[in-house]
């Protein structure tokens, strides 16, 4: 199981719970699994999210390894000037 | 060890100051910018822009324009195809049933001229139902205002704002009532920030060619033609890879030129007329039509010990992005407090719409503003309970492990040794005359990477063509010629990057993010050493030994090993002139999503003169101190730096929207909206600090906008101190620091 900490105002989604547990091993498992077991994050990851993976920030990259006791942080998508 | 992972070595190219390779044809004219492009048989469009705030469109009539001789062809928003996707930035390039801004485009003519298609604009007739406006922040959030667009309200934004707000964040952990329970001192303030334009001084210009055939050429000045050809074929319908993007030179984008405004219109009018056309903003459509950054209105609350520890910090930060939904309010509270080790911090952010023109990226967007809340409130604090302000701000640093405010834990960061040399520096001690005041400011942005492709050939005579497709915005051809030259141990002389089309590589993410040096360059190094492998191999064959037996050493391929035999090394002049009897063109490339950017600091000290009977401020002495990671071409990082602070001194002291109370922009000119120039500064002293990243081969971290986080603060800071009162709205116009001196009793 992986430990994904949720921003805040996404929390209502998670019943207030600022860290979840998933079971993922790559940034795309992260996701998907996110959606299974809390549908209310749905939208948002649909939108667009980043991810940090111990302490790296990543776009889009669906196969980065993710270990069990990995930091992973749900981010907003981001963007630059 | 990753191949992309960093590791350290000594440099020869790296880290020297070769001359730029783009400057002599940027100085003789020899450049083409955007709109330098000419066709045959051209027609010349100009956009019929709204004289209202807001107002519905009941009817549009063309027929009399489209009767003028010369006239070939006029497009409104019906002629686009239908895309959800881009929906927004397709209603902001041709209204589509609202004009949203003054100078919001409702149509296009293409004319065999300029002047004609001017005369045409006259022509069109236009039935306006004026509405309601908003062009300010605070009203816009209030029960009761106008509303902009409607059902756009965010689900989770409080109860007791407008149906204006579009959506809210949140960030932060611990507890920060129990937090402020523990401070000897709280201060709690509100700040405002100014809409201001990035300022570049190549409007936004463009040419367009669609074939008969639906096969389509476009060259434009942009930040990104990747992105271009991904939006325009969404607008126009098309398969992507029936348009070519071609990116002019650049004279300026800043974030500015990440998205599209005129040349999906282009494409649509050439499309009609079987022609050429193009189309130039003139500098009051760059004003009034392309995005300005946000303004802002932030609540800051932070408590801290008689000693200096932060017991917590609170932000509730408002942005207003004109008239489309904007998610620069994500990085804004991200940002807020990414400085520091806190133990309890929440930063909120809300977005408002305005009757202003959707927000495009500026520097590290969002960062700026909400840094310059927070580092305000810190002086005011260290002001108040006597504190050295970079020694509170070492006691309070973000550092490697520290949980930061937005979630991850940071890595190798260089926030404490640039506050050290910030404090070492012989300006931060120089003394003080009257009505002279010294600040400081801390700044973070994130920096990233994303989809990137490059190809490097060995040409016959061993000189190197590098491939790249973002456009050179910094000085990136330079950086990557000197990553090339460095990997391949030949001298930077004889690798020319060219920065290429949409059809000759794969994707390549906009230049924005401060990615180029960090993600281009990962990826020339790579495309560097396949290359490098390949020659290895040709001359393993030349010579009779396997290819493991032979490395690549100061521009050549050696024998090593005890059974490699004795052979004169073979340099690459002589492996590129055999490359076609050996197996054909030598080309290594690389694609990848580059991950691994990592966070950047900066630290800005800035001492000024406020004349105190008529409030202008002179800025008399500004320090940047930043890390770069790894500066390839020091000079260019030097230029971000001093950019970047030129940038935001005039936004601290100058720069704003000025709206009428008829919702139009009073200001669109660089007379009336004025940016510093070389006059107005001092020289911009720099500190460059590396301190590698640990995810690019030589370390490279992004620089090209954590230069704009620090300044707003480090300014206000300092006027503050001079006149003896906290400044606490952008600009600081000599009327408003009048104002407060008087104000102060």
């Amino acid at each position: 199981m992986v430990t994904v900490t949720i921003w805040g105002s996404l929390r209502d989604a998670t019943d207030g719970a600022a860290e979840v547990e998933v079971n993922a091993s790559t940034f795309i498992e992260v996701l998907n699994a996110l959606k299974a077991n809390y549908p209310g994050l749905t939208a948002q990851i649909d939108r667009g999210v980043s991810m940090s993976i111990d302490g790296l920030i990543y776009k889009d990259s669906w196969f980065t390894p993710v270990r069990p006791d990995s930091e992973v942080v749900l981010m907003p998508l981001m963007v630059g000037g | 060890m990753a191949l992309d992972e960093y590791s350290k070595r000594e440099f020869t190219v790296v880290g020297t100051r070769p001359v730029r390779q783009d400057g002599i044809d940027k100085v003789t004219g020899r450049a083409q910018y955007g709109a330098d492009f000419s066709l045959p048989g051209m027609l010349h469009a100009v956009a019929l822009r709204s004289p209202h705030a807001h107002a519905r469109i009941k009817s549009i009539d063309t027929s009399a324009a489209l009767a003028l001789p010369g006239v070939k062809a006029i497009v409104t928003s019906a002629d686009f195809a239908t895309n959800h996707d881009v929906q927004s930035v397709q209603d902001h390039c041709l209204a589509r049933d609202k004009a949203m801004y003054d100078g919001h485009a409702v149509a296009a003519v293409a004319a065999t001229s300029a002047a004609v298609a001017r005369k045409a604009l006259k022509l069109i007739k236009v039935d306006y139902e004026i509405l309601p406006h908003v062009t300010d922040i605070e009203t816009s959030m209030k029960p009761g205002a106008p509303i902009v667009q409607e059902g756009r309200r965010g689900r989770k934004v409080p109860a007791h704002y407008s149906d204006n707000a579009t959506g809210f964040c949140e960030f932060g952990h611990g507890d920060i009532e129990a937090g402020f329970a523990k401070a000897d001192l709280i201060v709690e303030r509100t700040f405002k920030t100014s809409s201001t334009h990035q300022g570049y001084v190549e409007p936004h210009a463009c040419l367009a060619s669609v074939g008969n055939d639906g096969r389509a050429d476009l060259w434009c000045c942009t930040q990104g033609h990747f992105q271009v050809r991904n939006l325009c074929s969404k607008m126009l319908n098309m398969d992507q890879s029936a348009l070519r993007v071609t990116a002019s030179e650049i004279g300026g984008g800043f974030g500015g030129k990440t998205t599209v405004f005129i040349e999906p219109v282009a494409l649509l009018l050439s499309q009609k007329t079987g022609r050429p056309v193009k189309m130039v903003m003139t500098r009051d459509e760059v004003f009034k039509a392309s995005g300005p950054t946000v303004a802002s209105m932030t609540d800051v609350k932070i408590g801290m010990t008689k000693d200096g520890r932060i017991t917590a910090g609170y932000a509730h930060i408002r942005y207003e992005g004109g008239a489309w939904p904007s998610d620069t309010i994500y990085p804004g509270a991200q940002c807020a407090f990414a400085s520091y080790d806190l133990e309890a911090v929440k930063s909120q952010g809300v977005n408002f719409l305005t009757n202003r023109p959707l927000q495009a990226a500026y520097r590290a967007p969002g960062s700026p503003q909400s840094t310059y809340a927070v580092e305000s409130v810190v002086d005011e604090l260290c002001q108040i309970l006597g504190l050295d302000p970079i020694d509170a701000r070492l006691k309070n640093a973000a550092k490697k492990g520290t949980k930061s405010s937005y979630g991850p834990t940071y890595d190798e960061i260089g926030l404490i040794p640039l506050l050290e040399a910030a404090k070492a520096h012989p300006h931060y001690s120089a003394p003080l005359g009257p009505n002279q005041g010294r600040g400081i400011s801390n700044g973070f942005w994130f920096n990233f990477g994303g989809e990137t492709a490059v190809s490097l050939a060995i040409d016959f005579d061993g000189s190197v063509t590098l491939v790249e497709g973002n456009p050179d915005i910094g000085g990136s051809r330079a950086a990557m010629s000197m990553m090339a030259a460095e990997e391949l141990g030949i001298p930077y002389e004889k690798v020319r990057t060219i920065v290429a089309d949409t059809a000759s590589l794969g994707h390549n993410e906009v230049t924005h993010g401060s990615r180029v040096t960090f993600a281009v360059g990962l990826a020339t190094i790579k495309a560097a050493r396949a290359a490098k492998v390949e020659m290895c191999r040709r001359a393993a064959m030349v010579w009779g030994i396997p290819a493991e037996a032979v490395e690549w050493e100061n521009g050549a391929a050696r024998a090593m090993g005890h059974n490699a035999g004795e052979h004169e090394p073979m340099t690459i002049e002589q492996i590129g002139a055999n490359s076609s009897k050996t197996g054909g063109p030598i080309v290594g490339h690389h694609e990848t999503m580059a991950e691994g950017a990592g966070v950047s600091f900066g630290v800005h000290i800035c001492d000024l003169h406020v004349d105190p009977e008529t409030g202008y401020t002179t800025v008399l002495r500004y320090t940047v101190l930043q890390d770069a990671g790894k500066a390839i071409h020091p000079d260019y990082v030097e230029g971000q730096m001093q950019g970047g602070a030129v940038q935001g001194i005039g936004w601290a002291l100058n720069e704003e929207y000025i709206y009428g109370k008829d919702g139009r922009l009073q200001n669109a000119g660089f007379l009336d909206y004025r940016i510093p120039v070389a006059s107005d500064l001092p020289k911009i002293d720099t500190v460059i600090l590396e301190i590698p990243n640990p995810g690019h081969p030589y370390g490279v971290r992004g620089v090209g906008e954590t230069g704009i986080v620090p300044p707003l603060a480090a300014i206000s800071n300092a006027v503050s101190h001079a006149i003896g009162v906290r400044m606490s709205e952008l600009p600081m116009s000599p009327q408003r620091i009048l104002h407060a001196i008087h104000s102060k009793g």
